[in-house]
């Protein structure tokens, strides 16, 4: 009865390959390139024994734990710790995804589109594309466990070993293996590959919660996740390589498991029933605006928490800051003993102007969501009832003010609260407040460009990302290298009061609100007169 | 007072010339088809009537008002149905249709579920799941569930299979009935040919023909196949016979419809076996139109 299930497989893996050849290799080379550049960067960032022993202390406080993972062998720091202990995790999610969105593509995606039943048609075996995405994923992944293994011991960093390198390397592939069965798996469940990625993301999002809570007290729960085992493998200390043969024989499992269900389902079908959606529209979806709140409002919560946890990631390490600096002879170029004025005073409006160009982004996107609609002629559906130009975008941009107050409030809280936690001594949650509040029509400007450049050159909104990323070097690197005065003053971020070691200028505030105000108001006389363009 | 008057519309995307002096109107209670190639133009045209695009030249008025300048008022009164419908994946179609009845500004009660049930249609289903055919399904029921004194419809059937293209048909005819003009636009002529008083046809931004459907047929012509005892003579040299082809006492021939009145009383004299003759379809004349290069307008 198996004869023939596998049959052409091969030919299979080939065409996946030929397909993905571009991705996969974009997506490999550039988890390798930044976990080597990190390995790098760790020396450069803390060069002697002291000062990785200050680090070691910042990192052992509850919120690193709950956001990196348990930290394991503090009293010797070394670089490869430091990299097992910071930066394994977070590499792992990232692995994580790529291999949710590569997998899902090739299993339920395919099927969706009828590729599958195009290639079924042919002598192709039933379970041939399931055993080619497999072997596809197995080989993508440790191809880039070993390149990292070997790039890392290449590097010939102090502690970077190569036991503790390949387990790095391993403990990665083992994390895309794994992932790319969890979502192969939940492919023969779900119908529809937007749900496959749904459950996988959400099962990724899951394993990483019970983890968080688990390490910061109940240890248990970190065993329940497979995140958590992640964090007990220690590289370059212990070097624990049962995480990494837990992981594959999970996966193993998982995907005998996905094995079977695809061999008795029938092409197409799942065994979630279809979730019925909602027959009538809700009371809120009724408007442009509530249609343009709908249609974001994952992406809303989500930048919201995103937004949040930043925040409160940065609050964690405030109370250690002063001494960090003290230790550090980088940050006494950046920041001169001013009278009066604490170090970690000094750092805030740094903090902000780097919080600030980060909150940008999200009320930047909703905005420019506007002209997505356009370009998928979705916009037409609306113009062409009784709605106004000046209403819909109105709509957008509302939207998008109004998150960029909720989420720099939001930043502020996070910061706040983690930091008042964590010790007693924080800055006030006023002055926190103020400092964000004065970036405000900074972050007005950049919408008020990207109305302007929507009503009279739609096909280029793509510059407000542009003079975004500038304004985030011109504020980020210009601080470090001295940049020229006019460099930094180019961006509206350069022209903000550095509350709280400077006082409020208000005219200039006022200035640079009418600023945005006026560019806005360009843009709608733009867009009420141009065509609707795809 | 027409519903649609288009007075020399002119139309450039950059150097392209979309549109080039159309002239057109829609009297009150018509259905006007509106048929051309692709890229000829229709859909500028309907966009423009939208005022979703603006004219260089021309002015293009509906129920008397400017169709860029008032648009929002005049779109209170019409209802619209694009060619390529896309949707938004993650509501469900009975989402989106509620929207589009709200949008229109509409309070009071609708057809909605009655033509949902005619169409067919699951309107719990995510729009991410529907074919095409759905897609253009979900527009439709929009449309026809409120009132409107106009329907512009750009080729609205297709994609929809011939059971619903029946119910769409069917639709047409009702609004027709209650007094509502209809601007359709399509490419598939026997739907114009059965729902529309009265037709244009635009080629290369340019309206090259345009009348009712009888007026329309004087210009074409009728394929006859004639069969008498004797031979018929002169036939070949017979003012508006073309294409003749005779085998024996058999002559195919096709001739221009105003002269058939009295060929048949010529042919008539030699003595008719069996005449059999094929109506002018609005195929013929789209195919003469386009497969002339400038055909004469």
């Amino acid at each position: 009865m198996l004869k023939g299930c596998f049959k052409n497989t091969g030919k299979y893996v080939q065409h996946i390959l030929r397909r993905e050849r571009l991705s996969i290799s974009i997506w490999v080379l550039a988890i390798v390139i930044l976990v080597l550049l990190l390995t790098i960067a760790y020396p450069e960032l803390s060069p002697t024994e002291h000062e990785r022993q200050i680090m070691a202390e910042t990192m052992n406080n509850p919120a690193i734990t709950a956001m990196f993972g348990p930290a394991y062998s503090l009293d010797d720091y070394h670089y490869g710790i430091m990299m097992g202990h910071q930066m394994l995790l977070v590499t792992a999610l990232i692995v994580a995804i790529m291999n949710i969105i590569l997998a899902a593509r090739h299993t339920r995606g395919d099927e969706e589109d009828g590729l599958s039943e195009l290639l079924r048609s042919l002598p192709v075996g039933k379970l041939s594309n399931l055993g080619a995405v497999a072997i596809v994923f197995l080989g993508t992944n440790v191809l880039m466990g070993l390149l990292i293994a070997c790039g890392m011991t290449a590097l010939n960093v102090e502690g970077v070993g190569f036991a503790g390198s390949l387990l790095y390397g391993a403990i990665l592939a083992a994390t895309g293996i794994f992932f790319a069965c969890i979502t192969i798996l939940f492919a023969q469940i779900n119908q529809n590959s937007r749900g496959v990625v749904g459950f996988s993301l959400a099962f990724l999002g899951i394993s990483y919660l019970v983890r968080a809570i688990g390490d910061v007290g109940y240890e248990t729960l970190s065993f329940i996740s497979p995140l958590g085992w992640i964090g007990r493998a220690e590289p370059y200390a212990s070097n624990n390589w049962w995480p990494v043969i837990l992981m594959l024989g999970v996966a193993a499992m998982l995907f005998a498991a996905a094995t079977y269900l695809n061999w008795i389902r029938d092409m197409g079908a799942g065994f979630l029933p279809e979730k019925k959606g909602a027959s009538t529209a809700s009371r809120f979806l009724q408007s442009p605006l509530g249609l343009a709140f709908r249609l974001q409002k994952t992406g809303i919560i989500s930048w919201c928490i995103g937004v949040f946890v930043l925040g409160a990631m940065y609050g964690s390490v405030m109370g250690d800051l002063e001494s960090y600096f003290d230790s550090m002879e980088f940050f006494k170029d950046l920041f001169p003993v001013i009278e009066g004025v604490s170090l970690t005073e000094q750092f805030i409006p740094m903090l902000m102007s780097i919080m600030a160009v980060l909150s940008t982004v999200p009320p930047l996107m909703f905005f420019l969501k506007l002209r997505t609609e356009e370009k998928k002629n979705l916009t037409e559906h609306l113009l062409t009832r009784a709605v106004s130009r000046r209403s819909l975008l109105s709509s957008y941009l509302l939207i998008s003010i109004l998150a960029s107050i909720v989420i720099q409030f939001l930043a502020v809280v996070g910061l706040w609260a983690t930091w008042i936690a964590t010790t007693n001594e924080a800055t006030s949650f006023i002055t926190l407040l103020q400092a964000a509040a004065a970036y405000l029509p900074a972050i007005w400007i950049m919408i008020g460009f990207s109305v302007l450049l929507l009503g009279f050159w739609p096909k280029g909104t793509g510059v407000a990302w542009i003079y975004l990323a500038y304004s985030f070097f011109a504020v980020y690197i210009g601080e470090i290298i001295q940049l020229p005065e006019w460099v930094v003053k180019l961006s509206p971020f350069g022209h903000v009061s550095q509350i709280p070691v400077e006082s409020m200028n208000y005219t200039m505030t006022a200035l640079l609100t009418l600023m945005a105000i006026g560019l806005g108001i360009a843009g709608y006389v733009g867009y009420k007169n141009r065509d609707i363009q795809a | 007072m027409p519903v649609v008057e288009i007075k020399n519309l002119t139309k450039d995307f950059g150097k392209v010339k979309a549109l080039d002096g159309v002239n057109l109107s829609v009297e009150e209670g018509e259905v006007y088809g509106y048929i051309g190639p692709n890229g000829s133009g229709k859909t500028t045209t309907i966009r423009i009537m939208l005022g979703t695009l603006r004219a260089n030249m021309g002015e293009a008025k509906i129920f008397g008002k400017d169709s860029w300048r008032d648009a929002v008022e005049i779109h209170k009164n019409i209802a619209y149905i694009p060619g390529e419908v896309s949707l938004w994946p993650n509501l469900t179609g009975g989402e989106v249709i509620d929207l589009f009845i709200k949008l229109r500004g509409s309070n009071g009660s609708n057809r909605r579920d009655e033509l949902i049930e005619r169409f067919d249609l699951d309107p719990t289903k995510k729009c991410g799941t529907y074919s095409k055919g759905n897609r253009q399904k979900v527009a439709l029921i929009a449309a026809f569930a409120i009132d409107a004194d106009l329907f512009i419809l750009d080729e609205p059937s297709s994609g929809l299979d011939p059971l619903m293209v029946q119910v769409f048909q069917e639709c047409v005819k009702e609004v027709k009935q209650q007094g509502s003009s209809v601007f359709l636009s399509s490419h598939i002529l026997s739907e114009v040919e059965k729902l529309c008083d009265k037709v244009s046809i635009i080629r290369e931004g340019r309206i090259i023909e345009s009348g009712t459907l009888s007026q329309m047929r004087h210009l074409t012509r009728t394929r006859m196949q004639v069969e008498t005892r004797h031979e018929v003579t002169g036939l070949g040299s017979y003012e508006g016979v073309h294409d003749l082809e005779q085998k024996g006492n058999s002559y195919t021939f096709q001739v221009d419809t105003e002269k058939l009145g009295t060929l048949i009383k010529y042919v008539g004299g030699f003595d008719v076996l069996k005449i059999e003759s094929a109506p002018p379809t609005l195929e013929d004349l789209f195919l003469r139109y386009y497969k002339q290069d400038g055909g004469e307008g």
